[in-house]
């Protein structure tokens, strides 16, 4: 029996089955095995602050109800989903006639929220409820000499800051440090990587990525590791597309923070995701001398 | 050669917009702006943007409502907040930007072509219809609704590396409760 329940949203079930791939045997691992919430719906990301703010919170309080009435905590993968219903809970939980009048709509509903549910990150857990020693207990394989990017994006950090520094954390620095490897000084760790734009305006989400990549690779940086699918996803996805565009060769794998934790872990490493990365993993595997596999 | 006037006259600019976006963004702060420019430097979108960060707080707080809300920048604001956390003033100026968007879709002034809006509105309509987002759906959706289909081919390649690796559904996702989604935003319409 844990305290909290598992919120997927749609990357970790779509364009990100590597995430959940490794988080929730990573999870089992620490003795904390994650249930997913029954019936989630989807957060509404920034979309649906763009167009309706009530409606937007509205959704999300579904969600925060649904946790609520089995009285446990929301831990959210993705960072987009861990800030969206993160910004719900706090005007729901408002006393004001916006909040009002949402919480009498859920009450209608048949799903009314009263506050009592705390968003988490599945990264803040780690490092402060389960602790690095804990973690470094568990460690069965040192990525010893694997150099890291640790990229934090945007929406972990900022506006909420309970959590980290918005502009130099170091929360998941210290995990990779506790799990062997050695994450190098990355200056560009919470610069953003342009969200949806990739979808919507190429050229943005390009050059945004490529100065992303290009300042890990100065660094010495063996591969990327995000805390967030659409982070993922837009660091990975157009790479090739970089090299000619602006002549440079910025190739790196980014990978999860939960898919090495995994290979520490002593896990499979075909039972961690890394058959999904588009990016060739060969000098990876290489530099780690092929840890985690059967 | 057209001449045309550069500068608006007071009786031009609309006096209430500052307020309007202060009770919108929740940003109560929003008079205390001092155009240090903190918002334009930091914001990694400001190179692509018509206004950066600074001069659109400065057209809210002086009823520049029109060239506020036409602007490509309130959409070229990925949400990245670094401006906010910043602000020496502590203006909440993302969610100033998530107000002028909203009240550009409410006044139909947000740029038409542009596929930013278009995607937000398109995710927003799947939510509310089946409760959840489908990746495939949405982006089609998006090339049909922005009128683009050079677009969608030129995403194929990128498509079909989803595909070989097991990251693209075709399945259209939806939740059980449905009923219960759409009485909640039935009941929420209802209370205006």
């Amino acid at each position: 029996m844990n305290n909290y329940v598992y919120y997927p949203g749609c990357s970790l079930k779509g364009n990100s089955k590597q995430y959940e791939e490794s988080i929730l045997p990573v999870f089992k691992e620490i003795g904390l095995p994650l249930e997913e919430l029954e019936d989630w719906n989807c957060c509404g990301a920034t979309a649906y602050f763009s167009v309706d703010e009530t409606m937007a919170a509205a959704i999300c309080g579904r969600n925060l109800s649904l946790a609520e009435k089995q009285g446990k905590d929301i831990i959210a993968p993705c960072a987009g989903c861990y800030l969206t219903l993160k910004k719900a809970n706090k005007v729901l939980q408002g006393d004001n006639p916006k909040a009002r009048k949402i919480n009498q709509a859920l009450e209608k509903a048949g799903c009314a929220y009263h506050g009592g549910v705390q968003v988490k990150h599945p990264l803040e857990v780690l490092v402060r409820d389960i602790g690095l020693d804990a973690i470094k207990e568990k460690v069965r394989f040192k990525l010893k000499g694997l150099k890291v990017a640790c990229y934090y994006g945007c929406q972990l950090v900022r506006p909420f800051t309970d959590f980290d520094d918005p502009d130099y954390p170091t929360t998941l620095d210290n995990l990779m440090a506790a799990i062997g490897a050695q994450p190098v000084p990355y200056s560009a760790k919470t610069r953003c990587c342009g969200g949806s734009l990739t979808g919507t305006i190429e050229e943005v989400g390009k050059r945004l990525n490529f100065i992303l990549l290009k300042e890990a690779k100065r660094k010495g940086a063996d591969a990327i590791v995000t805390i967030c699918p659409l982070c993922q996803f837009n660091l990975e996805i157009l790479q090739d597309k970089m090299a000619k565009a602006y002549g440079e060769d910025v190739t790196l794998p980014v990978l999860y923070f939960s898919q090495l934790m995994g290979l520490a872990f002593g896990l499979a490493k075909e039972d961690l995701g890394f058959n999904r990365s588009i990016i060739d993993l060969k000098p990876f595997w290489q530099k780690i001398g092929n840890g985690g596999s059967r | 050669m057209d001449i045309h006037r550069q500068v608006k006259y007071e009786e031009e600019l609309d006096q209430a917009f500052l307020e309007t976006i202060k009770a919108m963004s929740g940003a109560e702060d929003l008079d205390r702006c001092i155009q240090c420019g903190t918002c334009s430097s930091s914001c990694p979108m400001s190179v692509y943007m018509d206004y950066p960060p600074r001069k659109i707080i400065s057209m809210v707080k002086n009823g520049f409502k029109e060239e506020a809300l036409r602007s490509f920048t309130i959409w070229l604001c990925s949400s990245c907040y670094t401006c906010q956390v910043r602000c020496p003033a502590k203006i909440e100026i993302t969610e100033v930007m998530y107000a002028l968007k909203r009240l550009a879709i409410e006044e139909k002034v947000y740029p038409q072509k542009l596929a930013i809006p278009v995607l937000d509105k398109e995710m927003s309509q799947l939510i509310k219809t089946y409760g959840r987002n489908s990746e495939l759906w949405l982006i089609l959706r998006l090339y049909l609704k922005s009128r683009n289909p050079l677009g969608l081919l030129k995403m194929a390649p990128l498509g079909l590396k989803l595909m070989k690796t097991g990251r693209m559904s075709l399945k259209r996702e939806a939740i059980k409760n449905k009923k219960q989604l759409q009485t909640l935003l039935n009941s929420l319409k209802e209370a205006v």
